[in-house]
């Protein structure tokens, strides 16, 4: 395959990127132009075409989505999530920091597409250089006439305001952030209905992800049938793939969906560190299954990951090499779960809870015999069965690291034994 | 410095809008009120709750509910080492908070004696691509070695006089 010409970190490495001069001078708002002149219709119906799906994490197809809000609705909103706090991501970020307008764009095609005429920027509250870059790229467009009143001369107007969460990861989830963003604290609302129906006030809501968001000109620009060209199957377009842990070259690379896993780690993150092997791969960011060092093939596709018992979450890739001590990384994981958890509903709360203190005695070497049975049987009563995502997101880790890495956790067990 | 932010956020609700209570204010309200004793006081609570047509009960549940929020005194500069798993693969999170806490001579979730510097570990602060990292009020620091941590530290105990 030819080499990936990037196309959302295209201008993040440029000397200023982050200013509405250098946007524009790198075709910056030639999307929102055409958009403008298209009806609304026609760009949900592209982004539609298109094959985008989520990238906050669950993959759900955007075009579909903005087709579920009521057509009659007299007051809509989009709200945009830049709440990233999944352990191992860390694109969203980049891209606020360093090109907020590619996101902005994407925002105001999106209001125009789904007839919103306000949009609430989530932001998480520890990104202070992202709250300014939002803030400053926010004003530059009103200056140009790309948001307020008439924008464009198009009749279409559009008002964006930002928002800072204050450190909460659960608020990332959809529900949570709307409570948020109405000053509540940050606990799920249960769907249905979906905020797509009932959001924001009551209001129907589209919820997108800031990733999302910056493939949305693209689509415009360069139309459904060329973004749908990129990918697999049912996995199109390029995604931004965070690399970290036991790497030489750790950091963001953007490559179309489906490109495998090991070329990812081995062509693009320079391989493992000190000429060590792969131990296990977590490939979507900590709620999602881990893969062992045979799984690593896999093509980066929501599909194929799914194959795989995994799940491609938010491309966050995660390389553990042969020392890695998977019972304190099960331990870490759950003991990030437990801290986040929000409380509302007892299988996440508690569970979570008693999960973590079998692991963190199974770390200090004070397990008992019947541990790992007891953290699987108490993984069986939190997965699925919470209100959220969040409880069950927190039983992968621990399960799928019992099951592929059984004999360590029986290692740790037995050094007990015999004290 | 952290409010800044805050402060410029177009947050005007009622402005041609309907929607957007006044409750929507309430996290900002907080951070602006934050900003002036270091935490929120039982005073400033109260007065958030008056200015919002809020019950200072719900004022503080809200707080409570999110970590950015203090309702304890804390250091005028918190270090919040992270604690995530990728950090902690590259030789970061407890190893660094061990070294800053040798040299400050305070565990993780203390203040120093003078009240200048709270140690915090926290959870991922979205910089694993270039772990391992660290906060100290609004700065974020990446790919910590144990000479940049020093320096940072450095910089603060000499900022002592004026900062
Ligand atoms: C516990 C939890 C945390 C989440 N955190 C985020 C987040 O930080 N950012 C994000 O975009 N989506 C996050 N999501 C996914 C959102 O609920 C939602 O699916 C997404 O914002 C929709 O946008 P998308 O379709 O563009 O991905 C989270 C979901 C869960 C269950
Ligand atoms: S699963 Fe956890 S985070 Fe989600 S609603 Fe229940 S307690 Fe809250
Ligand atoms: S794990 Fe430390 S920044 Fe993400």
């Amino acid at each position: 395959m030819a080499e990936w010409e990037p196309v959302l970190l295209a201008n993040v490495h440029r000397p200023n990127s982050e200013k509405i001069g250098t946007y524009l001078a790198h075709g910056g708002y030639q999307a929102l132009r055409k958009a403008l002149s298209m009806s609304p219709e026609a760009v949900v119906a592209e982004v539609k075409a298109s094959g985008l799906r989520g990238r906050g994490g669950a993959g759900f197809p955007t075009g579909v989505k903005w087709g579920f809000l009521p057509p009659d609705a007299p007051v809509k909103y989009l709200a945009v999530n830049t709440d990233e706090g999944e352990p191992g991501t860390f694109k969203d970020r980049l891209i606020v920091e360093r090109d907020p307008h590619a996101i902005l764009e994407g925002v105001i095609i999106a209001a125009y597409a789904i007839g919103a005429h306000r949009a609430f920027v989530y932001i998480r509250g520890e990104f202070f250089l992202g709250v300014k870059r939002w803030i400053k790229a926010i004003a530059d467009a009103y200056q140009h006439g790309f948001l307020g009143k008439d924008i464009l001369g198009s009749g279409f107007d559009l008002d964006v305001s930002v928002h800072r969460g204050a450190g909460a990861y659960i608020c990332g989830e959809e529900t949570a952030m709307l409570e948020s963003l109405e000053g509540k604290r940050g606990q799920p609302r249960l769907k249905p209905p979906y905020p797509a129906q009932v959001g924001l006030w009551g209001r129907p809501t589209i919820v997108q992800n800031v990733e999302t968001l910056a493939n949305v000109p693209h689509i415009i620009l360069r139309g459904a049938a060329w973004y749908a060209s990129i990918g697999t199957e049912q996995s199109k377009g390029p995604k931004i793939f965070c690399v970290s842990g036991h790497v030489n070259r750790p950091g963001n690379y953007e490559l179309p969906l489906g490109t495998p896993l090991r070329e990812i780690i081995e062509k693009y993150a320079g391989g493992v560190r000190y000429g060590r092997h792969i131990k296990a791969v977590i490939p979507g960011g900590v709620s999602t299954p881990m893969l062992t060092a045979r799984q690593i093939d896999v093509p980066m596709a929501f599909e194929t990951l799914a194959a795989a018992g995994s799940a491609l979450g938010t491309g966050a890739v995660i390389v553990m090499d042969e020392t890695t001590d998977m019972v304190e990384v099960a331990r870490r994981i759950t003991d990030f779960f437990v801290h986040e958890s929000c409380g509302a509903c007892v299988p996440c709360r508690l569970g979570g809870f008693r999960m973590l203190e079998r692991l963190e005695a199974i770390a200090r070497g004070r397990g008992r015999p019947d541990d790992l049975a007891k953290l699987e049987s108490l993984a069986r009563g939190i997965s699925g069965l919470t209100f959220c995502p969040l409880g069950t997101g927190m039983c992968e880790p621990v399960l799928s690291g019992l099951a592929l890495y059984r004999d360590e956790f029986v290692a740790r067990l037995n050094t007990a034994a015999k004290r | 410095m952290t409010m800044d932010a805050a402060r410029q956020t177009p947050h005007a609700p009622g402005a041609g809008l309907v929607d957007p209570t006044k409750q929507a204010m309430l996290l900002s309200a907080l951070y602006l009120a934050q900003e002036q004793a270091g935490y929120l006081t039982p005073a400033a609570i109260e007065r958030v709750a008056q200015r919002l047509g809020l019950s200072p009960g719900q004022v503080y549940s809200v707080a409570s509910f999110y970590s950015l929020f203090r309702i304890e005194p804390v250091g005028r500069y918190v270090i919040q080492v992270c604690k995530g798993l990728s950090c902690y693969l590259c030789g970061g999170a407890e190893k660094v908070a061990d070294y800053i806490s040798a040299k400050l001579g305070i565990r993780p979730g203390e203040t120093t004696p003078d009240g200048r510097i709270t140690l915090e570990l926290v959870e991922c602060l979205a910089s694993c691509g270039t772990a391992p990292a660290m906060r100290i009020n609004d700065q974020l620091y990446e790919n910590l070695t144990l000479d940049a941590i020093d320096l940072a530290l450095e910089r603060l105990l000499e900022g002592g006089e004026h900062g």
